[in-house]
């Protein structure tokens, strides 16, 4: 019986969300703001990514409440797991292949994150992709060296200095040009790697913030708290 | 082209299905990862290389290692 009604009302929803889909016309434009952001985007903010235009400067304040909404969350995490004190796993070290793997693999994964929030307004990928390959690397390291722990005070500073970093470069521009994350610096050439104005600024802090938040997610999971 | 995309949304539908029926979970857990993987796939071949590369990182890597650990410290089958 209750997988009748559930199916029902599965089936219910289904026919809502086509009925309401259906009518809009599907890639056509709907708002004259994206076409702005397509054809206006690059001579305005200098960024030859356009996604990254559109994420930084013109959604710039909502790429600050995305960070908050994930430092949240690394907080909450902090707090539920880091409560009971701490002993790490059973050391029981990892294999010779799995350790020495690591050792290659780690920097090389940090250097194609870096490159990543580096090369944020030219190249697709940003801040966030960027911090997410760096966590993934602290993964690894996690796996090949288990008996080894970076510091909880490191990620805290790290992740504390970006923030301040990205919320400065904004007060700056209220400051200076009357709006919070004005564009203070001048776009540059195109497609080379100092333009975009602020943009590198906030990418890599942004890059630093994430990788920073998730690789202490990951490090507050992985230590048992018994 | 359509060959290739609709294959790799049926391998999605499998793995998706398969995520669901396992008991044991860490091999739903690697069936979810491969969900994602394929998405990140086709955000590619749909064009939109940042999302297929947050998608991949998340999806793929990040997801899967949080899901690992949290059935390190739980039960890994299904009762």
């Amino acid at each position: 019986m209750r997988k009748i009604i559930s199916v029902l009302l599965l089936s219910i929803v289904a026919v809502g969300i086509y009925l309401s889909v259906s009518h809009i016309p599907f890639g056509a434009p709907k708002t004259k703001v994206g076409g702005h952001y397509v054809e206006q985007g690059m001579e305005e903010t200098g960024a030859a990514n356009m996604v990254t235009s559109v994420v930084v400067i013109y959604r710039g304040f909502d790429t600050l409440g995305e960070v908050t909404v994930l430092f949240i969350a690394a907080v909450g995490l902090a707090a539920v797991l880091g409560i009971a004190g701490q002993q790490g796993f059973p050391r029981e070290p990892a294999s010779f292949v799995l350790r020495n793997a690591c050792v290659v693999i780690f920097p090389l994964i940090l250097l194609c994150g870096t490159y990543i929030f580096a090369h944020g307004h030219l190249t697709p990928g940003g801040g966030f992709q960027g911090g997410v390959v760096i966590a993934s690397a602290f993964v690894l390291s996690y796996l090949g060296g288990r008996e080894r722990r970076i510091s909880k005070r490191l990620f805290g500073s790290v992740e504390s200095l970006a923030g301040l970093v990205f919320v400065t470069t904004g007060l700056i521009g209220l400051a200076v040009g009357g709006y919070f994350l004005s564009r203070i610096l001048p776009n540059g050439r195109p497609y080379s790697l100092l333009s975009a104005g602020i943009i590198p600024i906030i990418y890599i802090a942004i890059g630093f913030k994430v990788g920073s938040e998730l690789a202490g997610i990951i490090d507050n999971l992985i230590e048992e708290t018994k | 082209m359509i060959l290739i995309v609709s294959l790799l949304v049926l391998l999605m539908l499998v793995g998706a299905v398969a995520a669901c029926v396992f008991k044991d979970l860490l091999s739903a857990i690697i069936a979810a990862a491969l969900v994602s993987l394929i998405a990140a796939v086709l955000f590619y071949f749909l064009q939109a290389p940042d999302v297929a590369m947050a998608e991949a990182a998340v999806g793929a890597a990040l997801t899967t290692a949080i899901f690992v650990v949290a059935i390190r410290r739980t039960n890994r089958y299904e009762q």
